[in-house]
Parts: C-alpha cells; structure tokens; sequence
C-alpha cells in the first residue's frame, strides 16, 4: 500500500508542476498581459492604449525577460507565500484570498454538514430496496433537482424564498455584517443539485451490494436484516460515495463560482470571476493556483479514503 | 443505432447547425433549411416511442427533447414577434397590445418572452450538441488509444487528461474563454477541454475490458491493424454505457453553456439565450411580480436538462433488464 | 433418545419437496422454471440434482433457501422441512432456520464471501447469531471447525480477508461457515466448478465426509455425473425444469432408463476408451427454451426413441421401475427402449495419418517481471497429429498459445513453425501465409464472437483478411461451405452472436479458425465453458475437420479425460514446466509421473464400470510468482524426496523414444507404479 501512496503523490506533484507551468504560460499570454495593462493603466480597452506605452510597461514589469527564468522567480515567489498585489483593490493578494477563502469555507462546512448525512441516508434508503415507493419517490426527487442547473434553482428559490414568501434577503452580500438569513439561499441553491447527485450515486452503489452474493451469503446466513444491511451492506455501499464526497471539494469551487455571482456573496468564486472579467491578474493568477491545489488535493483524499476503505486494494 | 436514426437525425441537425450558426450567410435559402427537420423530429419521436415502449422514464424523457427540438426547427415558422425586437416592455403574461398576445409576458425590453423563449432553445440545443459530440469525438478517440494501445501511449493522454482534470470545470472555462474570446466556437474548445478528459477514462475502462476478449484476441491474431480493431471490433461493442454517458453529458453541456451566458462568458447577446434571459432579468426586474422573465427560462432549460437525465436513467434501466 | 423416536425419525424426511412449480415473472408473463419437482431427503442422506444449465436445478436450492428474487416465486406444490411447510415460514422463524438448520455453499466461493470483513468476522457471526454466543467462545468454534475442514493454520486465515487465500481455501472456509451451526440439511450449489481439478478432488473428498462426521443431510447440484457419483447415495436428473430419472446412483447409473440420462452417458468420455475404440455420441440439438417447451414430452424432439402421437400427446409422469432403489422415469416407452444394447461401434482407426514434424518448439521461456510462466518448453508437433497440453491454472499453457500466436514474445528458445523461427516474431511482423497456416480456437463461446457483426461476416473478414479470396461472390460461397462444414444451418451467417447458443457459437469459432486452411490450429480449452452433451458435439466435429483436412491441432486443456479421447500425444505442464509427456496411452499408463497420477486420480468418473485409485495431494497450487526451489511439484508431491525434490530441479528419464518424465523418482520405482483406473467386473 505505501507503494501506491508515494507513486500517486509523485504523481501529483508531477501535475502541480506542469499545471504551473501551464498556468504561467496563460498568464503570460498577451491576451491576458493586456487585459492587465488596460487595467492597470486605465485605458479604455486595448484600442486606446499605444504600442509604446504598452511596451515600456511591459518592460517596467520586467515581462520582458526570458520565459523560464520569470517562471522560476514567479515559483519562487508563490512558495514563499508572497503572491503579489491586487491592482482592483489595491491590497496584498494573500488578505484578499484569505477573507474569501472564509467566507467560502462557511459555505462549504454548511454544505458538507447536511449534504453528507442527508444524500447518505436517502441513497442507502432507496438502495436497500430497489423499486419500493419510497425508492421511487427519492429517485424521483433526487432526478429532478440534479436537472435544476443551479442558475435555475437560484433564480427558483430566489423568486419563492425572497421576492414571493420574503423570509430571506434576494442578495447575500452581507454589507450589514455576517448574516445566516443571507446564507440561506446560496447554501439551499449547492445542496439541492449535490444532495440529488450523491443521493443517486449512493444509491447506485448500495443497489449494486444488495444484489451481490455476499449479501446473498449474509441473508442465508440468519443474520437479522439490521445485521445484514449495517455490517455487510454498508460498510462495501459507501466506499465510493466517500470517495466522491471528497470529490465534491473540487466540485463546488465550479458551483460557487456561479452561486456566489448570483447572490453577490463575497466569497472566493466571486473574487475569481471579478479578477479574471477586470483583468487583476496577479489575484487571478493566484485563485487559480489555490483551485488547483484544492482540486488536486482532493483528488489525492480522495484516493486515499479508496485505498483505505477497501482492504482489497489495501492489503495486497 | 440503425442506419434510418443515423439519417433522420443527420436531416434535423446539419440544417439546424447551419441555420444557427451561418444565417446570414444562407441568404435566402435560410427561409426553407428547416422545413424537412420538422417531419424528421416527429419521425424519430415516433420511432423512440416504439423501441423505448418498456421504459415509461426514457419515454418521458425522449418527449421533452422531442418538443424542444421541434421547436427548435419550428421556430421561423411559428406566428412569433421577432425576438429582439423592443415593443412593451414589463407586460404580464397574457396582456395584449398592439393588437399582438404577449402569453407569457414581455421583458424590460419589451421584447415577447415567448418569442425569446423558443428562439432561445436553438442556441442553447445548436451549441451544447456540437460541443458535446466534438468533445467525444476527441475524448472517445483517445479513450480507445490509451486504452487499447496502452503503454506510453496511455502513460502520455492520462497524464495529459489528469492535468486538465485538476482544474475545477469553472475555472477551465474563465481560462479557456478569456485566453481564447467569447464565442460559441470557443465554448465547444472550452467544453471539449473540460469533458474530453472524463469521456477519455471511461472509454479507456471499456477498451481496457472490451480488449481481453477473445474475439479482439482473434482479430489480433489474424494480423489486424490496431486502427481496424479499435474502430471495428471494438467500438461497437462499448457503444451501449457511452449513449448513456453522452445522453447525461448532453446535459451537463446544457447546463455549462447557459451557465455561461448567464456569466457573461459565452455566446454573446442580443440573439435569445436562456442563461441571457435570466441574467438579464436577475440584473434588472428582480421583483416578485417580474419573475416570470426569470421563471419561464429557468423552467425550460430545467425541462431540456431533465429530458436528457431521463433518456439517460431510461437507457441505462433497459440495459440492466437484459 | 430411544431406539423407537430414532427409528421414526429417520422415517420422516428431513425435506420434501412435493410438487413444486416454480415460475420466474417475464414481461410476457411468468415463465416456468421447474415443474412439478418431488423429492424426499433422508436423514444422513446425499442426494444429486444433476443437469445441464438452465434445467432449475440451482433454482430448487434458492426456492429451499426462499431467496428466489423479486421476479421468482413458487406457484405450486410445497416445501417441507422436517415437516413444516418452509414456504409459510416468515421473519424470525424462517431467520433462524437459514444458516442454522438448513445452510448453503456457493459456485463462487470469492463472491460469496464478504471482501470487506476479515474471515475470522464472517464465521463467528454464525454461533453467535444463531446461538447466542460469545465473540469469544464463537471465535474458538469457528478455529476448531476450519480444522475440521482441514485447513492447516486456522488462525492466520482467521485474520485474513478473502481475496489474501486461494480458491480452494474460499470454499473450505464457505464450506466451514456453513458446517459451524451443525446444519440438518446442507445444500451445496456445484461447489467446486471454479476450482482447478486437483483442488476440487481434495474438497469432494471433504464433501464426501460430511455426512458420516456431521450426520448432515445433503443436496449436492452439479452438471457433473462423475461428482455425483463420487459424493451421493441417490440422483435426481433434471432437465428443462423436470426431474426426468430419479433413483438411487447405482440404479441410475448402472441401468438408466432414460433417453436423456443415456444420453448424457453416452457423450462423456470413459477411462479406458480413447477416440478409436467408442465415439463420443452428441445428443442432437438443444434444450428447448424455458418460453416454449414442446408438449408432452420435453426431451422427445431431440430423443432418437420419439414416437410421434405418443410421446407428444399429453405431459409424462414419472413411473416406477424399481420401487426398492426408488428408481422411476419419465418416459413413456420405458418398457419398449432396448436399454442394454451396446453403443454402436467406432469407427475403426480415425487418426489420419501421421506426417512429418510441422512445428518444433525448443527450450522456450518466458518471464513476466517475477513470474516465469513458461520455462524450457521442448516438444513437436507433427503433420496431422493432435498434441494435448495439459494442465492447471498458472501452468503457463495459455502463455504459450500467446507467444506461439505472436501476441507476446519469448525471451529465449525456439517455435519453428516450416522452416520459420517465430518465437521472438510478433503477429504484426508475419506474412499473411504464417497468419493463415496458424489459427486459433478460443475458450469462451460467449466472447469469442464479435458482439455486434453478423456470424456471416465475421467469417468472411477471415477469409478475405487472409487473402484465400477476394472475389466477393466466392468469398460468400465459402463461408456457406465452412458453416457446413460445422454443421451449422446456412442461413446462420445472417444471424447475430447472441440469437446462437454455446455450442454454436464455438462451431462458429472452429469455422473461422480452419476458414484460411490453416496447417496448425491452436484450441485453447474450447470445450470448458460448454454444457456436457454439446463438449461431446463439438469434439466430435474437431476429429473430423481434422481428419478431413489434416491439420495439426495443438489441444490445449485442463481436463484429461477430454484429452483422452482427442489427442495423439500429451504434454502434462506445471507451474511453467513440462513434466511428463508421451504418446496418449503412454501418458495414460504407468509409469507415471506423480503430478500426471494426481491429475488422473482428480477426474470424476461416473462410469460404475470403472474403480479408481485415490490420490490426494495437500495443499495449493504455489503462484508462479514464487515457485518453489528444484521440483515445482515438489511442495504438494506424496512421493517427495527431502532434500533431493525441493533442491536440484528434477532430471528428464525418457521410458519410450516419445515417452518422458522430469523427476528425481528412482526409475525402478516410477515403473512399479500402479495402473489409476480399473476396470471392475460386474
């Protein structure tokens, strides 16, 4: 097994360098070189800004020199934690980062926190016996809000929850302070569409036990049904909706993005989206970098609680 | 898949594709492109109902797909107001003015919700079936490379499709469309980046078990080329999990592009788009009696997303039966 | 318990089955699957439910067990277990009786067995569900039973999960958990298929001893007389869904008295009878399907004894023949049948003549990262003749059909296949005549067939891939004459692989391989996955289109009886090494190599004119990725010699200019070996 660990972690590390290097690459596109100097200059677009000034900005920045040697100061730079200044705001990357990577994180620990008994429970319900009603009734309901996209949901509960009932406010932008009323509908918007999607995988999966001959063995066996379903049937049903729990990490740094526009909460992918439409390159350059890391992160989690839920993979 | 499916639904998309995406190129001809896609829709409806009589969830879902696609290939030819073009604005539904039935309102524009309403579903079907066939046919492709050639062959695309893997679907798309532009062409480049890498593990599962066969060992030992029995022997053969998995993608797709326009990221306005219509209406009419301008988008494209979820649940249920 | 209540219980069956219907729902209604099944179960007693795929015998077990799914159910009759209807049992009662006085053992030991729970979780929750016990306590009782299954170090498997031991102990340790609540009735689902043969003789032999040691009833389902023999007192025939003969294993199978049952016999190789002396006899066509069964009589479309009229006017009763063996059958024309008459003669001397050498394999091996799977391979093959490879998984048989077809290459020695060295040559690099004058046979009938083209243009790719045709018209013509010369009707060709069966899948495969004529084909295990009565069939058109064509066939196989009756020469292979090979009767007779006794000794036998020595080895197969040292045999040999076996690798002693044996035995002592099958005079 600590085979396969160090040959994923290698493996891993492997991707974060050429997904750096790649990332850098995009960033040093003119495309996006651009986009920063219309930004940082303040023309208005590209049309009005002329060659020579674009050029003597470009060598003010130091954007001139050789491709590599500018990646392997900017690596450095970015392991020493120092990840530049935004130009929108006029603050250091990392404080940027770190408020909104908080916000997000209450976001996501909501998410996590009913997301993960919920879909769990109603999976293995409808599961454990494929075509009662009740099977039918949470597939029905699980297929339906994995069809909502979650612009839909969004605009849905916005026009019941708020404009309609008025209980919550239409915007999570919070500019009274910290408010759970204003969390309640980004935070309805991720778990309808994620509590459907696992709800059917673990679903999925614990059909796919209950119709396995081991279970067969157990039922044979005179074991209580309880006894079957909570030490036989389990234990081998959550093995991959675990491993896409983690999975979900890097699922709803793509959802925030557009949930936290919608609701205008000031998380993390807002701060991505405003950055990459106002061409704040460095604060793009480095929510990038952290989505990656997320992402790639849980991905190695991810494997991880494979590995260790499985004793096939385990002990061999 | 029989060759008469293949055909009808080749006569529905190629005018439809050209009609979306060069009209004003076609000239004059555009008046007549769709007008055999019609038939063809109700054709295929037809037969789908015949062949998917055991599935009442593939039924329902194949009637969905089925009415927006009609209305796709109908729309020129519906008694609608033109879509863009500004005559009531805030008009409930149901009002009539200028002697024209506004059913299901108008927009801050005054433009018919309706109008913009069927128009819109040409876009987002043209573009989200495009995108999702050239991403299969990339990831497909080098699915059944690495999976049946294996070696440094499937050591380089997995890695590759690992890298473009690490990046959060959202985060591909802000890189892919602001590198690249905004346009529909662009989106089907940031779709095929995103989904590519998944259909590409998948296909390589099922060639990696499709290829310990005897009959792709037989084919093997009667001195084959690779390329023969990647395409021959063994595509057919893992055709079935891949409808499913292209019917969910469908989906997904769906849900991508509007999602986008909706960002601001893809198609560009004025043409009607259902991700526009409701960034439009969140943006300026967010009040409880306005919501119909977000409500009938969010429905529709909810409804086409469904249709796509439930072919796939279909398809997938009816494989399990046999 | 006084000697009178003891004598009554033996009286009543410990379970009867009293005609039970049982029926699977379809989307066109229900589908019956076994019709009007009478059994009755004594105590102590073995019964066999034989019969080939599909014919409910497995379905009876499930019906027993009341597992039969959503879509199964009994329609009729009853089930009674010591009395007591099975069938009305619900929730605690029925709970109690599963896994306590009736339990069960599966066809797939690694399936049935939990991968995620260790062994040791998986037995102990029998004496402690079923008798309240302690972990503790259940713990020590579940070690001393897997010591009663013979299984050495029952504490380190204990504490292992499933996929860490062989095949062979999966089932000691299903067979264990099944035995742990002192079972009255035990119900065993073919539970040695997926083993290798020298394995299942060491679980039959397990079986075997079940009743005396534990007093347990058993119902033994397998399609394999032989194993019937060998373990039941009592036999019921199935076949698509009736018990068409039942009585005691002597009765039935010293006089039968039913066309299938002859049948059946009558396509199973004998010990002493090689292909020369008594042809292999098909039965003709295929069980119906369970959808449309013909009246009356199920069997009678495919019964040479069928009498229009009589046998398809109203359904057969079983009718007695011999009431003290209990033996009955369900044919009409029981009186009519000469029973004894003997089976047509063969046909005389069928081996086409013998040539010169074609293919001369030299001191080949092949290594996979540790494993060697093919070490020092040296034999030939000649024009017209068939040599068997023979042996168990892990033997490297397969790996030489790979490297001989060019799918994977040696790292040393020599194929020369006319005068062409093809053991380092991929398939990609041969000509298209080395590709024609090679073909192969696959094993599985259901992959070996391309799913998703017509029978008809799978062949015809063959052909016009060769290069033997190009011409379309003469192209087509030939695949009409290869698919007669399977036997196969010619409007096949237009048919898919899924509307054939088995059998006729693999006469597809046989089409194909001889489709370029090729000079040496290569059958690996063709025969395996198909139901007894359709092996006879296609070994049967294997000699022929042999014969005919004078081809080399390379008989790869795991089943020696089988290899018997086809081949000329046998090469016995162990864990990548040769150790005994010679002309058939050679192979056959002693001397034997201890591995080729073992083998021989392994092979049920359902003939009752035939005794067989028993030869047990102990232990498993080792992985070839860890061989033992000097003689790969030498961990599980009887006759191993301490420090000389498992040292130096044994020396080749050759007894005819074709007969050798790898093996450090004295030559004195390998010839005094004696014979494994003996014929016994009735």
């Amino acid at each position: 097994m600590g085979n396969l660990i160090v040959r994923r972690v290698t493996q891993m590390l492997l991707i974060m360098l050429t997904v750096s290097l790649l990332l850098f690459a995009i960033f040093d596109s003119d495309q996006f070189r651009e986009k920063a100097a219309v930004a940082e200059l303040g023309g208005f677009g590209v049309a009005t800004l002329s060659a020579d000034d674009y050029h003597e900005w470009l060598e003010k920045k130091g954007l001139n020199e050789r491709f590599l040697a500018r990646y392997g100061r900017w690596l450095e730079s970015v392991l020493h934690g120092d990840m530049g200044q935004s130009i929108e705001k006029d603050i250091a990357v990392s404080v940027l980062l770190k408020e909104s990577l908080t916000n997000t994180g209450i976001l996501a620990f909501f998410v996590f926190l009913i997301m993960i008994p919920v879909s769990l429970t109603l999976g293995v319900l409808a599961g454990m016996n494929t075509g009662s009603p009740l099977d039918r009734v949470i597939s029905i309901v699980a297929v339906l809000t994995t069809s909502i996209p979650q612009i839909a949901t969004a605009v849905l509960l916005t026009v019941i929850l708020a404009l309609g009932l008025g209980w919550v406010p239409t915007k999570s932008a919070m500019a009274d302070g910290w408010s759970f009323r204003g969390l309640v509908l980004p935070l309805l918007t991720l778990l309808l569409y994620d509590i459907g999607y696992l709800v059917r995988m673990t679903r999925a999966a614990m059909t796919e036990v209950m119709a396995s001959q081991y279970i067969r063995t157990a039922v044979l066996k005179g074991l209580p049904y309880r006894r079957v379903i909570l030490r036989h049937a389990l234990r081998n049903a959550l093995i991959v909706p675990v491993t896409l729990i983690f999975l979900e990490l890097n699922g709803l740094l793509s959802q925030v993005v557009v949930v936290e526009v919608f609701f205008q909460y000031a998380g993390f992918g807002r701060m991505l989206f405003d950055a990459a439409n106002f061409g704040d390159l460095q604060v793009l350059q480095a929510a990038t970098l952290v989505a990656v890391c997320v992402a790639v992160g849980s991905q190695l989690l991810s494997d991880a609680a494979y590995v260790f839920l499985n004793p096939r993979v385990r002990f061999t | 898949m029989n060759s008469r499916v293949v055909i009808l639904l080749a006569l529905i998309w190629f005018p439809l594709t050209a009609y979306v995406m060069f009209r004003s190129a076609l000239g004059a001809l555009a008046n007549y492109l769709l007008l055999p896609a019609i038939p063809s829709v109700i054709v295929l409806y037809v037969l789908a109902l015949r062949s998917w009589r055991e599935s009442w969830v593939a039924i329902v879902g194949v009637s969905l797909i089925s009415f927006w696609l009609l209305m796709a290939v109908a729309a020129p030819y519906l008694p609608l107001v033109d879509p863009n073009k500004p005559l009531v604005p805030f008009l409930a539904p149901g009002g009539v003015r200028h002697g024209i039935l506004f059913l299901l309102g108008s927009d801050m524009r005054g433009r018919d919700v309706l109008s913009r309403t069927v128009w819109g579903c040409q876009r987002v079907l043209v573009w989200g079936i495009t995108a999702t066939s050239v991403a299969y046919a990339v990831g497909a492709g080098c699915g059944l490379i690495a999976g049946y050639l294996g070696g440094w062959w499937d050591e380089f695309v997995s890695f590759a499709s690992n890298v473009l893997l690490s990046f959060p679907v959202m985060v591909l798309f802000i890189l892919v469309l602001n590198l690249l532009g905004q346009s529909g062409f662009n989106i089907i480049i940031a779709v095929t980046c995103s989904s590519a890498p998944v259909i590409m593990r998948i296909v390589r599962g099922l060639a990696l078990d499709a290829k310990s066969r005897d009959y792709i060992q037989a084919a093997q030992t009667r001195g084959e080329h690779p390329l023969w029995i990647m395409l021959v022997e063994l595509l057919p053969n893992v055709r079935g999990p891949i409808i499913v998995d292209a019917s969910l993608r469908l989906g997904y797709t769906t849900v991508a592009i509007t999602t986008l326009t909706f960002l601001g990221l893809g198609l560009q306005p004025p043409d009607p788009d259902w991700g526009l219509m409701i960034k439009e209406a969140a943006t300026a009419a967010l009040l409880w009696k306005y919501s119909y301008m977000m409500i009938v988008p969010a429905l529709s494209v909810s409804s086409l997303i469904l249709g796509f979820n439930l072919i796939a649940d279909g398809l997938r249920e009816m494989s399990l039966r046999d | 318990m006084s000697a009178q209540t003891n004598a009554a219980a033996r009286a009543t069956p410990i379970l009867e089955c009293r005609n039970l219907s049982i029926a699977y729902a379809g989307r066109t209604g229900d589908v019956p699957a076994v019709i009007d099944f009478n059994l009755a179960l004594m105590p102590g007693e073995a019964h066999g439910l034989v019969g080939e795929s599909g014919c409910g015998k497995s379905t009876i077990a499930l019906a027993i067990m009341q597992y039969l799914g959503r879509a199964g159910r009994v329609v009729g009759g009853r089930i009674l277990f010591r009395g007591r209807d099975l069938l009305a049992m619900k929730g605690e009662e029925l709970r109690s009786i599963r896994g306590g006085a009736i339990a069960m053992v599966y066809q797939e030991p690694m399936a049935s067995l939990n991968p995620s729970m260790t062994i040791g979780a998986q037995l102990i929750e029998v004496p402690m569900y079923h008798e309240s016990m302690e972990r503790r306590a259940a713990a020590a009782r579940a070690q001393m039973m897997l010591d009663r299954v013979r299984m050495a170090d029952g504490e380190r498997i204990m504490r292992s999960y499933p996929h860490q031991i062989s095949g062979g102990q999966q089932q000691r340790v299903v067979i264990a958990m099944a035995l742990l609540s002192n079972p009255a009735l035990l119900l065993l689902d073919e539970p040695t298929t997926a083993l290798d043969v020298t394995v299942e003789a060491g679980i039959v032999d397990l079986i075997r001893n079940i009743s005396t040691e534990f007093g347990t009833s058993m119902l033994y389902i397998s399609h394999n007389l032989g194993l019937v023999r060998e373990t039941c007192d009592r036999v019921t025939v199935m076949y698509s869904g009736e018990a068409v003969e039942v009585g005691s294993v002597a009765s039935v199978f010293r006089g039968m008295r039913h066309p299938y049952t002859r049948g059946l016999f009558a396509s199973m190789p004998v010990p002493s009878a090689d292909k020369n002396s008594r042809p292999l006899v098909s039965i003709p066509g295929q069980p119906p399907p369970p959808r449309a069964r013909p009246p009356g009589c199920f069997f009678g479309p495919r019964c040479a004894s069928f009498v229009a009229g009589r046998c398809d006017a109203r359904p057969v009763p079983l009718s007695s023949i011999d009431a003290s063996q209990g033996h009955a059958s369900r044919c009409l024309r029981v009186d009519e049948i000469a029973w004894d008459a003997a089976p047509a003669p063969g046909p005389g001397n069928i081996t086409a003549t013998v040539g010169d050498i074609v293919l001369k394999v030299q001191e080949l091996s092949k290594r996979f990262r540790h494993v060697t799977a093919n070490d020092g391979l040296t034999f030939d093959a000649r024009r017209g003749e068939t040599v068997a490879i023979v042996g168990e998984s892990g033997c490297g048989k397969s790996t030489f059909a790979r490297i001989l077809m060019g799918l994977i290459q040696a790292n040393s020695g020599s194929i020369d296949l006319a005068g062409l060295e093809l053991s380092k040559l991929p398939v990609t690099r041969r000509n298209a005549n080395t590709i024609r004058s090679l073909q192969m046979i696959f094993q599985n009938p259901f992959d070996t067939l391309n799913p998703s083209h017509t029978v008809g243009s799978q062949i015809a790719r063959v052909i016009r891939k060769l290069g033997v045709l190009r011409d379309e018209s003469r192209v087509r013509e030939r695949v009409l004459d290869l698919l007669d010369l399977v036997k196969l009707p010619r409007d096949f060709a237009e048919r898919r692989p899924r509307q054939l069966s088995g059998g006729q899948k693999q006469r597809v495969g046989v089409a194909r391989a001889f489709a370029g004529n090729p000079s040496v084909v290569v059958a690996d295990e063709p025969l395996s996955a198909l139901d007894m009565s359709v092996q006879a069939a296609v070994t049967e058109l294997l000699i022929d289109i042999q014969r005919r064509e004078g081809t080399t066939l390379l008989f790869i196989s795991h089943d020696l009886s089988v290899v018997r009756y086809l081949s000329d020469r046998i090469v016995v292979m162990y864990l990548g090494q040769i150790m005994e090979q010679g002309r058939t009767h050679e192979v056959f007779t002693p001397p034997y190599h201890p591995y080729t006794e073992a083998l021989l000794s392994a092979v049920p036998i359902a003939d009752q004119r035939y005794a067989k020595r028993k030869v047990l080895l102990t232990g498993e197969i080792p992985s070839a990725a860890n061989p033992p040292a000097g003689c790969p045999f030498s961990t599980r040999c009887p006759y191993r010699i301490v420090g000389t076996c498992d040292r130096r690798p044994p020396p080749v002693q050759e007894f005819s200019a074709s007969h050798r044996i790898a093996c450090h035995l004295p030559r004195e002592e390998l010839l005094a070996m004696q014979p494994v099958f003996e014929e016994v005079t009735q």
